[in-house]
């Protein structure tokens, strides 16, 4: 069993510009009873969506004509802190999102996201300050993602680079299945219980 | 390997690395897995998918506590997902031969309650579990920190994790704690001090006398909200007071395998010359009652204090936070929290929810009366917590005051089963995260002790539990 490997993609970006937003933002508790993956789409920033009434709000960056079919997020610092919840990582990814631009990310998100092929791309504050304002100016504004390079290139030229542990980039760029590679320790893993009993 | 200058988290790390190979995480081994309902269900049946089973279903230990009622009627009108839900752990618990704390057994409750509770939790472990707050379990020296889904199959199927080493972080709490001043208020203060993501990628080491001089339920509500600054986990050193704790457990070790079990506990320590990334220090004897005013927990003042102003913030995106918190809490800046009239009050959760936090509530409502219109709930944190707390007579003492008794379970801490704020609602939580919508959507959370909650019960407003300590119990 593999997974979908990953080179790089080249979207659109809606900005949501906050610090520490937190998995309870990013999909309410209310939404995580349920026993699959998928049609958490709706779920996805349910209370910054609608109003008190529950009506849809016009002025949520996610509503903006532009924002339909973006799939790339950029938030402030520390996105993604807060609960372990995976459901966060699989709501951004049932909206279509393929990676989440930020100052910062928080470690239980960070692992959540890389396993489901939803890139965090950490950048400097320049970068950040540069993107919001380019997005903000045109946001039909395509920015390139290349992995391999760990490149974030702005149609005007600009390029960051964005820091990847080597092992979730290979696993990323090859596809690999994480937990095929740790069942082929078991032997190891047997032998470690045996050792230390 | 080196053997010396090492510390607790070093030696707890060491111990469990199967395998370590170049550009690769390390293979940790992982000694104690811990299931809910919330988190599991997409691990289960992606590993039944793949045709796999849980490896070491002895190691494997589930609970039902998230999306739980806390009124025994409720039982019958629970949401159809959520009961699904529960249905399809107790199934996969079925399936794969592993322990379930299911609604009705006398040994149920909040996933990081029962595992010490039970002696599940010892010194020098690996523990995970598919919740944020598995950071409470390192009060006991184990090495415990919260996974996604994902990594909650990786564990089912291999008891390993794929693992890069965390930086390490020792947070050193110095001298006596004041009266009224507890656990809740070191961790708070602490949090407001290193900010939400001051500890991201670290282990923290709690040290000092003020940890030492602290029981076991006050550590695991320092370590438990370790998370809510960002770090992977929160550890401290065993020592007797653990031991203790520990020896009355019906897990524990029994007889020569007790003596054995706790002569390898006692070398779990950090080296006196053992080096940190970081080191921070807390003056305990400074330290007052801590309240939060904003929306995340390191938004915390001591209770005297004022609410802090977007203009005094040190940095731009710090000012726009304020900014936001304010008006999501509909609070003025300059103005005090104290006296701030209240809605709810919640006494309860993985932080808060143990005998000691009970007992502490029961002490200040002994003989009074929670304010008219403020609705106070208090959750046991398991069945066993419950049965102890009304062997105690505590569970009298609460209804007395008019506040409500209630079935264990996660409860208002995170609102999924139904008991939750309503849009505007103020509510002395404590519990562990006062983001917005937490309690329910539009609910505004102050966090605090349970004195404090208690106090603010008897007030109808936010108060200051040192008044009442002072003022002692009251008969009647």
């Amino acid at each position: 069993m593999t997974t979908q490997p990953l080179t790089g993609f080249s979207a659109r970006v809606v900005a949501l510009p906050k610090d520490d937003i937190d998995t309870d933002q990013i999909i309410p508790a209310r939404f995580l009873t349920t026993t699959t993956k998928s049609n958490l789409a709706s779920a996805l920033f349910a209370d910054w969506r609608a109003d008190a009434t529950g009506k849809p709000r016009d002025d949520f960056p996610l509503h903006a004509p532009a924002a339909i079919g973006a799939e790339l997020l950029i938030a402030g610092r520390n996105f993604g802190c807060g609960s372990s919840r995976e459901h966060a990582v699989w709501a951004l990814a049932a909206s279509g999102f393929r990676g989440v631009i930020a100052l910062s990310f928080a470690d239980i998100f960070r692992a959540n996201a890389l396993k489901n092929g939803v890139l965090p791309i950490e950048v400097g504050l320049e970068l950040h300050a540069h993107l919001l304002r380019a997005v903000a100016l045109d946001p039909s504004l395509v920015v390139t993602v290349d992995l391999e390079l760990q490149s974030l290139r702005l149609p005007d030229g600009t390029c960051a680079t964005f820091p990847i542990e080597p092992f979730a980039k290979r696993c990323l760029l090859q596809g690999v299945d994480e937990l095929g590679l740790l069942l082929s320790y078991l032997p190891l893993i047997e032998a470690h219980e045996a050792a230390r009993r | 390997m080196t053997t010396e200058n090492r510390t607790l988290f070093d030696r707890v790390w060491d111990s469990h690395v199967v395998a370590h190979d170049d550009g690769s995480p390390a293979v940790l081994y992982v000694d104690l897995h811990l299931v809910h309902e919330v988190t599991s269900p997409q691990a289960f049946s992606s590993l039944d998918a793949r045709g796999l089973s849980v490896l070491r279903p002895e190691r494997t230990v589930a609970t039902m506590d998230h999306s739980t009622p806390t009124l025994p009627e409720r039982l019958a009108v629970i949401d159809s997902p959520a009961r699904e839900q529960l249905g399809a752990l107790e199934r996969s618990c079925e399936k794969h031969r592993v322990r379930l704390h299911a609604i009705g057994s006398p040994t149920r409750g909040i996933v990081h309650v029962i595992g010490p509770e039970l002696g599940l939790t010892q010194p020098g472990m690996t523990i995970v579990c598919g919740d944020s707050h598995t950071s409470t379990h390192g009060a006991f020296g184990a090495l415990a920190f919260g996974i996604g889904t994902s990594e909650v199959e990786h564990v089912l199927a291999t008891q390993c994790l794929f693992q890069h080493k965390p930086k390490t972080m020792r947070v050193s709490v110095t001298g006596a704690l004041r009266r009224g001043v507890g656990a809740k208020d070191v961790i708070l203060a602490l949090i407001a001090k290193l900010g939400v993501d001051g500890a991201t990628g670290h282990v923290i080491e709690y040290a000092g006398d003020a940890i030492s001089a602290l029981d076991m339920e006050a550590r695991m509500t320092i370590c438990n909200m370790s998370i809510e600054a960002g770090a992977r986990a929160g550890m401290i050193a065993p020592d007797d007071v653990t031991f203790q704790f520990l020896s009355a457990t019906d897990g524990a070790p029994k007889g020569p395998a007790w003596d054995a079990a706790v002569a390898r506990w006692r070398a779990l320590q950090s080296d006196a010359d053992a080096t940190f990334d970081r080191e921070v220090a807390i003056d305990a004897t400074k330290l007052e009652p801590m309240i939060t005013w904003g929306t995340n927990p390191a938004m915390a003042i001591p209770i005297t204090a004022t609410i802090p102003s977007p203009a005094d913030a040190a940095t731009p995106h710090e000012r726009t936070a304020r900014e936001n918190a304010l008006r999501y809490m509909d609070l003025v800046p300059g103005e005090p929290l104290l006296g701030k009239p209240i809605d709810v009050v919640f006494v309860g959760s993985c932080t808060n929810g143990r005998l000691s936090d009970l007992r502490s509530v029961a002490r200040l409502l002994h003989g009074r009366t929670v304010a008219p219109g403020v609705r106070t709930i208090v959750v046991p944190g398991s069945e066993r917590v419950k049965k102890r707390a009304e062997a105690e007579g505590l569970d009298t003492i609460f209804r007395d005051a008019g506040a409500e008794w209630r079935e264990p379970g996660c409860s208002m801490c995170i609102a999924m089963n139904g008991d939750k704020l309503t849009p505007g609602q103020y509510a002395v939580s404590t519990s562990n995260r006062n983001f917005e919508g937490r309690q329910g959507k539009g609910g505004r959370t102050l966090l605090a002790s349970p004195l404090t909650a208690a106090a603010s019960a008897i007030a109808g407003r936010v108060a200051d539990p040192r008044a009442l300590l002072r003022e002692g119990a009251r008969t009647r």
